[in-house]
């Protein structure tokens, strides 16, 4: 009957609607700028009148993958309008708004960008004025914002097995793929791995997780396409206790962090991994690189949902720069752990936070 | 962040009213607001530099209207501008005088081309065609199956061979002829735009197929490097249009604008939700609203104009406030809401609305069953619903079909409702000075007296005949700018 209380507020609202639409029209309009924006918005200022004096907006060229190449050269155009506002005897305002857009640019956000771009500011107001300090102390910033996280993914420390890691996401990040990869590198190191089809949503993603399940030699528990994936997930903890099997690797079907059914179904899904024999030690949430700012909603959504333990960033070998996992380590204290970087079995890596930072400006 | 941009923008205006038209100085005041609202929508830098100069250009020498404040004025041209940006020329969609007329899909991994494509095929089917599925996604593991069973759901048929994408997307034409279907839709494998053999292959693809359509599937929540891999597909394929995914969500949905200011062609679908039937053309006007953070308060409030006599509403508000709402009162109300729509599509509307509300679910059966449940009550217990004990509890719960908790239930919640929206009006009540106040809580005692004796013998609950146009400015008590979540 809490609807009672929902459309109440909703009959309320419409009447402030209405009331407030002739108040408007009545009245002279006055408010108060937003206190806090102001900085914010003279940023916003300062780097779209540098693009429109035409000092930048060149785009990555294409080129051929592999890792820390592309990444440096899918950087490679965005340091080139960096180096000619960097390259004067001292900082100018010019070299700071230069920064601030390639921030802007790598989708770290205005907000967060101009935290940093101020921090870094404070930085070099001690260190010294060369451009190659603004930029020392740049890095220097966003080293200290994204360092200091453990970001080993853990396991049970009872000495008891299974130990459960939840992987969780919005739809099409990577989730399954990430699986597929992470189920081959932990087998590799000797653990026993069952995987967990808990995505009984989305048409076939068992059959994907069974490929990745038969090229990793491990094992899978799956139910029926529409089964309650809570069941899914309790019976493979259960099969990977009477298997012996040190690891559950559990699947959930992608979900908006604005169904609150959905997210109440993931909450359930956690609740009964750990009624078994199973104990969650990882809830990781998936997040592709090229999301812009909605992926910091996403992440403090699932973070108060299900209690999310680490970020896995996919999709970082294309030219997209994954920059809001700044906000998302910063805001929420939720630190990446492993970086997806393509579509191969072996395409996954640990997370580090000096070749992130170097990746986004290294030349 | 939920802040109307009307809002941001009313302290840049309040020192211009009463000259003509809109200066530079004027303009430039508000494009701050404008980038940073278009920024934290993920629109791309370039774009949003190209935005602003076209919107100043155009806001600048615009003489000021009668009718809305110079903040609206800007608002207005920011979302016509907006619009147009995104809307532009429509996708006429003709089908080929030789069939089959082939569509191809692409973009980047986890875009929702393969759940699209279906979802495309149920479209077709619904225009009247017999469309093909062709599953040339061969990359990612179990991706035909996926689109074999969506195709299953849907009811269309798909093709795929295993191994060569660029053979079976040719061979599914020949399929098409000898099987009679007349729409070729081919779900291709997620790429990154710089993988150039990847690319290489897409465009294998489309040479094999000469397709009708090609359509760039976008995701919503896309941030900065949108433009980047829009960019590169068009220079490889000649795109004809673009799907938007993934708009079910809190996006913003800035990604949209900056394709189409680089690609420069026509957002043809917007996919709004997981289930198949939640695909539809494209509505530049209500991504505009979306990408600026409004919500859709301008049809709100037409929508509601034009349901709620305003004359009325204003009094049931200021019962609201003070604490005199009635279950009638609360029972007409909830009925022209109704009449507005759907409910949770007006939540949607409204800014600033918690998230737990958006998202409730609310089901008409519910309504109805509250609705028995008021229609059973006496006018005198509708009026003062402290009356019903018991034996009115078993009474109205029996007139109704629900249990007397039920009935129970009902009326603390209205209660608690009343007592809270009486602590909002009192927090106004206190700040606003008397002499700006449309009425005075003594008048209104009265009124409250007067029209309880109405009730009692049966009468409406509010008073006939026109009441007298207040000569003040309007206001209500409460209804001070600060106090009203989203109208601050």
């Amino acid at each position: 009957m809490a609807l009672v209380l929902v459309i109440a507020a909703v009959a309320a609202l419409l009447l402030v609607v209405v009331a407030a639409a002739w108040v408007r029209r009545r009245r002279t309009a006055r408010s108060v700028l937003r206190g806090g924006s102001t900085a914010v918005g003279e940023l916003a200022d300062r780097v779209v009148d540098r693009v429109a004096e035409g000092a930048s907006g060149a785009v990555a060229e294409p080129g051929v993958p592999s890792l820390r190449d592309h990444l440096g050269r899918a950087r490679a155009a965005l340091v080139g309008s960096l180096a000619p506002a960097l390259d004067r005897p001292s900082i100018s305002q010019d070299a700071w708004t230069a920064v601030t857009e390639a921030l802007i640019r790598a989708d770290v956000g205005l907000a967060t960008s101009s935290e940093i771009v101020d921090a870094a500011m404070a930085r070099v107001e001690t260190g010294g004025d060369g451009p190659a300090q603004a930029m020392a102390a740049l890095q220097a910033e966003l080293r200290g914002r994204l360092g200091g996280f453990d970001r080993s993914l853990a396991r049970r420390s009872d000495g008891g097995h299974p130990s459960v890691w939840l992987f969780v996401g919005v739809n099409g990040t990577g989730k399954t793929t990430t699986i597929g990869k992470l189920a081959r590198r932990e087998s590799d190191r000797g653990a026993g791995v069952v995987l967990a089809a808990g995505d009984t949503f989305r048409a076939a993603a068992a059959d994907q997780l069974a490929m990745w399940a038969e090229r990793s030699s491990a094992h899978i528990v799956r139910g029926a396409e529409g089964a309650d994936p809570a069941s899914v997930v309790f019976d493979a903890v259960e099969s990977a206790a009477a298997r012996d099997a040190d690891l559950v690797l559990a699947d959930t079907a992608g979900r908006f962090h604005t169904s609150q059914n959905l997210m109440a179904e993931l909450q359930k899904v956690r609740r009964v991994a750990e009624k078994g024999s199973g104990v969650v030690t990882e809830t990781l949430l998936v997040l592709d690189a090229t999301t812009g700012q909605n992926g910091l909603a996403q992440a403090r959504q699932f973070t108060e949902a299900v209690d999310v333990t680490g970020v896995v960033l996919t999709k970082l070998d294309g030219s997209a720069k994954g920059g809001i996992v700044v906000s998302v380590q910063t805001e929420l204290g939720v630190p990446v752990k492993l970086v997806g970087v393509g579509e191969g079995i072996a395409d996954l890596v640990p997370f580090d936070e000096s070749e992130f930072v170097d990746a986004l400006f290294a030349q | 962040m939920f802040e109307t941009l009307t809002d941001r923008f009313e302290s840049a205006f309040s020192k211009l009213r009463g000259r003509g038209r809109l200066s530079a100085d004027d303009v430039d005041e508000t494009l701050t607001e404008i980038r940073v609202a278009l920024l934290e929508a993920d629109v791309n830098l370039d774009v949003v530099t190209n935005l602003t100069a076209r919107i100043r250009e155009r806001a600048v020498g615009e003489e000021l209207s009668r009718a809305l404040n110079p903040a609206q004025q800007v608002v207005k041209i920011v979302l016509s501008e907006l619009t147009s940006s995104l809307g532009g020329e429509q996708l006429a969609l003709t089908y080929a005088s030789k069939p089959p007329t082939v569509v191809l899909l692409a973009g980047l991994q986890g875009a929702g081309k393969t759940t699209n494509a279906a979802k495309l095929a149920q479209w077709f089917l619904r225009q009247g065609r017999s469309p093909l599925l062709v599953g040339a996604d061969l990359q990612r593991p179990a991706a035909v199956e996926q689109l074999r069973t969506l195709g299953g759901h849907v009811g269309v048929p798909v093709f795929s061979r295993p191994r060569n994408p660029v053979k079976t997307a040719s061979a599914s034409l020949a399929e098409a002829t000898r099987t009679g279907r007349d729409v070729v839709i081919v779900d291709t494998a997620g790429r990154l735009a710089i993988d150039a053999e990847m690319m290489d292959q897409v465009r294998r693809i489309s040479k094999a197929v000469k397709p009708h359509y090609t359509f760039l599937v976008v995701d919503a929540t896309a941030g900065q490097d949108a433009v980047t891999s829009a960019r590169a597909f068009h220079d490889s394929l000649a795109l004809d249009g673009v799907i938007l995914t993934k708009l079910d969500g809190d996006t913003r949905g800035g990604a949209a604008l900056s394709v189409k200011e680089v690609v420069g062609r026509p957002i043809a679908f917007a996919s709004v939700g997981e289930k198949l039937e939640d695909f539809e053309p494209f509505h530049p006007d209500r991504l505009a609203s979306r990408i600026l953070g409004m919500g859709d308060v301008e049809t709100l409030i037409d929508k509601a104009e034009s349901a709620f006599e305003a004359e009325e509403a204003e009094q049931t508000a200021t019962r609201l406030l003070e604490g005199t709402f009635t279950l009638d009162d609360f029972l007409s109300t909830m009925q022209q809401v109704l009449g507005m729509g759907n409910l949770r599509s007006l939540m949607g509307m409204m800014p600033g609305v918690p998230r737990e509300l958006r998202s409730a679910e609310i089901d008409d059966g519910r309504i109805s069953r509250i609705t028995g449940m008021i229609h059973s009550m006496t006018p005198a217990e509708r009026a003062d619903p402290d009356i019903i004990d018991a034996s009115r509890r078993q009474r109205i719960a029996a007139g109704s079909g629900c249990r007397p908790a039920d009935v129970k239930s009902l009326i603390d919640q209205f209660k608690q409702m009343r007592s809270m929206m009486k602590g909002l009006g009192g927090l106004g009540a206190k700040r606003a000075s008397p002499g700006s106040r449309g009425r005075s809580s003594k008048q209104s005692g009265r009124a409250k007296q007067r029209s309880g004796a109405q009730r009692r013998s049966g009468g409406r609950t509010t008073p006939k005949g026109p009441m007298p146009a207040p000569k003040t400015p309007l206001t209500l008590p409460g209804l001070e700018k600060g106090d009203w979540p989203g109208f601050n």
